[in-house]
Formats: structure tokens, C-alpha cells, sequence
């Protein structure tokens, strides 16, 4: 007994994305109801219909409380969020799965808003500072073995990842320029990307480096916006306004041991180089029956380069180790690569609104309806940010 | 290996500055950190099944037994993995880059790892695998963190 196929995503729908800040005098909840708006009116539905909401990382805009009063919906029958952080960008949707198999709703939606005018998610580890600075990191036991080295933003801490990935299997910056150019190339053929301007290998080289070895283009874009996913019953999705997406399988977790990953470091060194989500890519595969061979088109939470090279290790489509050749290779690129990668242009170039344009573009290349449209994308591969646990991913299926 | 990209007249690897580093121990965190401050590298280690833990917490991870013993090192290390803060990521540190975070191994633990920066080396010349050797800041009056410098 599982999730498989009981549900359909059935809307998707977002505001404009803006650089950090730029969203103002929008407030993060009113952003989230044009978002919710938006989605429904894509599926044909109304605020009557929703009965449910599957969240991650805060992505309200505000507590649920506060959203339904504010929207009307007319009864709450779901509201959940998993825990931990951005790692549960595509398993909202699993969890939206979950509770319409469960029968405890019928339509759920969602959602995340980000809105970064006063404080910064890349210096979300940094001390307070100076009186009156406007930084996120609140005091813990646990912080004091790491914030007092200077690790102030997840940036950092992924370069210590990549940098032994470098080590052990001779990946190469030329490598992660590889996985920025690539989107680039795909976000600049988009309306709604924020980076319209090609990145060359020249200009990855000459750009000033952050962490070593990260470079300013292997870190994602800073935005603002909202976007919204509808999940219903498969049902139910027959009779609505766009194709069914079907949820054909999703999962979330991780080894316990790679627990707070990035902000310990004790991670056991057979997975320390990893994205954290290996045994969540093998229940993904369980659950669908499927395995990576069977993926058209895969979103990849892309908040730094080398992480996606180590997701395409860790859900098997090269060996571990290998990621980095493999895009040196060109198997990433749209249009000629044997798995299209990121063909929004992800969180590096289209928009970083903590991976939900992932469960977007990958609904919209099953409606064959993408501006990089794979040609007969059938099964589409969605992940959420690998992070401290829950990681997620999601496989849909036309 | 990687090809570092480094300044012509190449620094020293600096420190974050004292002013940022405040700590906030608990019952289980306050005996590594009152060490410290006595230039004592100590790790808790169970004492039913001989894990040893960090951060130090409440329980073993790997039989739940909460008792330890805090065992001191010798405080020599092996450099786990590392990055190189060219950019400061405040206004804070721009005086204070480039400063290295490092991921140090302690020997004879079941590879316990200590996030520390490096000292008295240049950012081209650091090497995972690299032998390396305890040196304590002391930061403020109260506050002692461990470094590491090759050894």
C-alpha cells in the first residue's frame, strides 16, 4: 500500500520573482494569496474547494491560522509541515499526496513565499553582530561548534562538501561552471528567469570567489515571490481544466546520522559527500517501481552547483563520484543531453524561491506546455534542497 | 586537487573577529568549553559502549546510555575537508578574510570532527589529509576556541 497515483497535481501558479527585496510593500502572506489564487484558477478551482495545506520551511507567509482567516477557505480539513527546512520543497507535495490518500482532505494546496528584504537565508548562520544588525542566526549549544569558525551561511558549509568531492574524485570548478552555464542557457530563453544574459566559462573564471572554491555563479539567485501547487484526488483531477499530473511516488528523510549534515560535519564519512538523499531516492524508486532510467526531465534543488552533481550520483544517474564528468559530458544540457537538467533554469538563474519552480516546471513539461519542452516528457524527477533531514523528492508522471 | 585561485601577494589565513564569537552552552556542551578555557581538547566518550560523541549531547547514539567520560586529546588532527571565505558575508568580517573554516579529524575517536579555522598557513597551501596541530585562541576573557595549524 503506498501513495502511488492516488493524487494529481491539477494547478500551478506564482507571482512575478524579484531580486531580494524588490517584492515591497507586498507583504510574504499577500504574496502567498495571489500565488494560491493563481494556481487555483489554473486548475479551475476556488477557494471553496481547498481543504487542506502541505507546507515545509514556513512557506505561508504567516502561520495557517492567519492565511485561512485572511483567504476564506472554509474549512480547514489538513495543515502540516514537515520540518526542517528547504530540504522539503518537493515532498509538500507528497505530503499533500499523504493526506488525500488518507481521506483526511481532498484538496490541498502548497505553498512557498519568500521574501528576503530584511533578512538574508546566505548569511543564515551568522552571529548577531553588532548591535541593531539584522541577522538570522539565534544562539544554540550546537551553533558554538560551528559559527565561531566563521561557517555564516550555507554557502560556505556546501563548499567544505564540494571541496572534498574535489579530493576524492577529481571534480573540477570547470565542472560546476558546467551545471551554472547550462542553466543559464535554459533560463535565458524564459520570460520569467531574473538571469536573461548567457554565462561564459570566461565569466565564471572572473568572477570574484565567495567560498572556495564556489565562485559567486554556483550560488543561487537571492529572490523574493510565491508559488503555489493544487493536489487533488486523481478523481477529481479527471474533470479539471488541465491534465492530471499524477503523484506517482514521493519521499522524504534521510540517514539519521546525517542529521543538522552541513552545520555538524559528523556526518559517517561514507555518505559525508553526498547530497544526503540516497535512501530517499531508493523508496522514491520503490514506491514509483521505477528507477532513473525511466526519468525524461529532472528539477534538481540546485542552491549551489556541486549539489547537483552529487544528486545526479546519489539517484543514480552516474556513479557516485562521477557527477562531475558526467556533466562535463554534456548528459545535463536540454536538447541534446540524455537527462535534461534544470530546463527552468533553477534556483541559480530563473528564481530561487526555495525550490517550488521545480514542482512547477516539472507539471508544466508533463502538460507539455514548458517554454524548454522535453519532447514527450512523461516522468519528471523533482527534488528538494539538499539539506540537514528531511531531504525530499517527488516523481510525477503524465 | 584543485587549482586555488589566489592573490599574487597571497595572505596569511586570518580569524573571525572576537566581537562575533559569543557562546551558549548547555548542562551537556559547558564541560568542552570550561576545558578550553584550561587549553584542554576533551571529548565525550560513553561509558557503556566506548562511543565517543560530538557535539557532546544527552545521549549515545548508538546504545542511549547517557553517562560519559570526557577523554583528552592529544590535539593533533587530520584536515577532513575546508573551505577558503575570500568574500566577508558581513560587514563584520571584511577585514577579516580570507579566513578558513576547516573540518579537523581527531585521531583515535571513531572519527569525531571539529569545525575550526586554520592558522598560520596561506590558503594555496592547504591540503585535506594534511597532519595538524591544536592551537588555542583565546577570544575573550571566557571564551577559548581550538584551532589548528600543520602540524
Amino acid at each position: 500500500m503506498s501513495l502511488k497515483d492516488k493524487a494529481a497535481v491539477v494547478g500551478v501558479g506564482a507571482t512575478q520573482y524579484y531580486k531580494r527585496g524588490q517584492s515591497v510593500p507586498q507583504t510574504p502572506l499577500e504574496m502567498a494569496g495571489k500565488a494560491m489564487l493563481a494556481a487555483l484558477d489554473d486548475a479551475g478551482l476556488a477557494v471553496d474547494d481547498v481543504d487542506g495545506l502541505a507546507l515545509y520551511s514556513f512557506g505561508l507567509g504567516g502561520d495557517t491560522s492567519l492565511f485561512a482567516q485572511t483567504m476564506g477557505i472554509p474549512e480547514v480539513r489538513f495543515t502540516a509541515m514537515l520540518t526542517g527546512g528547504g530540504g522539503g520543497a518537493a515532498g509538500s507535495v507528497g505530503l499533500a499526496a499523504a493526506a488525500i490518500d488518507s481521506g483526511m482532505a481532498t484538496t490541498v494546496v502548497s505553498l512557498m513565499t519568500l521574501q528576503q528584504a530584511v533578512s538574508r537565508f546566505g548569511t543564515s548562520y551568522a552571529p548577531r553582530g553588532k548591535p541593531g544588525a539584522q541577522y538570522s542566526a539565534s544562539p544554540s549549544p550546537e551553533k558554538d561548534f560551528a559559527s565561531p569558525a566563521g561557517l555564516m551561511g550555507p554557502g560556505q558549509m556546501f563548499a567544505v562538501l564540494a571541496m572534498r568531492h574535489m579530493h576524492l574524485y577529481g571534480t573540477q570548478r570547470e565542472h560546476f561552471a558546467e551545471v551554472a552555464i547550462s542553466q543559464r542557457e535554459n533560463a535565458i530563453k524564459r520570460e520569467t528567469s531574473l538571469m536573461q544574459v548567457p554565462l561564459t566559462l570566461d565569466d565564471y573564471f572572473n568572477a570574484r570567489l565567495i567560498a572556495e572554491p564556489l565562485c559567486l555563479f554556483d550560488f543561487c539567485l537571492e529572490c523574493d515571490g510565491a508559488v503555489a501547487v493544487v493536489t487533488t484526488t486523481l478523481d477529481r483531477a479527471q474533470d479539471l481544466r488541465q491534465p492530471p499530473v499524477k503523484v506517482t511516488a514521493s519521499a522524504h528523510g534521510g540517514h539519521g546520522r546525517w542529521g543538522q549534515a552541513i552545520t555538524w560535519m559528523n556526518m559517517p564519512d561514507e555518505y559525508f559527500v553526498s547530497s544526503g538523499h540516497r535512501p530517499v531516492a531508493q523508496r522514491l524508486w520503490d514506491m514509483a517501481g521505477m528507477t532513473e532510467a525511466d526519468v525524461d526531465v529532472a528539477l534538481l534543488y540546485d542552491h549551489f552547483s556541486p549539489m547537483v552533481i552529487m544528486q545526479l550520483e546519489d539517484y543514480g544517474f552516474c556513479p557516485i563520484g562521477e557527477g562531475g564528468r558526467f556533466v562535463a559530458d554534456g548528459n545535463i544540457r536540454y536538447g541534446t543531453g540524455s537527462i535534461p537538467v534544470n530546463t527552468h533554469g533553477g534556483n541559480l538563474s530563473e528564481a530561487y524561491i526555495i525550490g517550488m519552480t521545480h514542482v512547477k516546471e516539472a507539471v508544466e513539461q508533463l502538460r507539455g506546455t514548458a517554454v524548454n519542452q522535453v519532447a514527450d516528457a512523461e516522468v519528471a524527477l523533482v527534488t528538494g534542497g539538499p539539506a540537514s533531514i528531511p531531504t525530499s523528492s517527488l516523481l510525477l508522471t503524465r | 586537487m584543485t587549482t586555488p585561485i589566489t592573490p599574487a601577494d597571497e595572505p596569511m589565513a586570518k580569524l573571525p573577529p572576537a566581537e562575533l564569537i559569543h557562546l551558549t552552552p548547555d548542562v551537556f556542551t559547558v564541560h568542552f568549553w570550561d576545558a578550553a578555557r584550561e587549553h584542554r581538547l576533551v571529548v565525550p566518550r560513553c561509558t557503556s559502549c566506548g562511543t565517543y560523541r560530538f557535539p557532546p549531547s544527552a545521549f549515545c547514539f548508538v546504545c542511549r546510555t547517557q553517562d560519559v567520560e570526557y577523554v583528552e586529546q592529544s590535539g593533533r588532527g587530520t584536515l577532513y575537508s575546508y573551505t577558503v571565505a575570500w568574500h566577508p558575508l558581513l560587514p563584520d568580517v571584511s577585514e577579516s578574510v580570507p579566513y578558513i573554516p576547516a573540518v579537523v579529524e581527531l585521531p583515535d575517536t571513531g572519527g569525531v570532527r571539529l569545525i575550526a579555522n586554520l592558522v598560520d598557513v596561506r590558503p594555496s597551501e592547504v591540503r585535506i589529509g594534511m597532519d595538524l596541530e591544536l592551537v588555542w585562541r583565546d577570544v575573550h576573557d571566557d571564551v577559548t576556541v581550538p584551532t589548528f595549524r600543520p602540524a
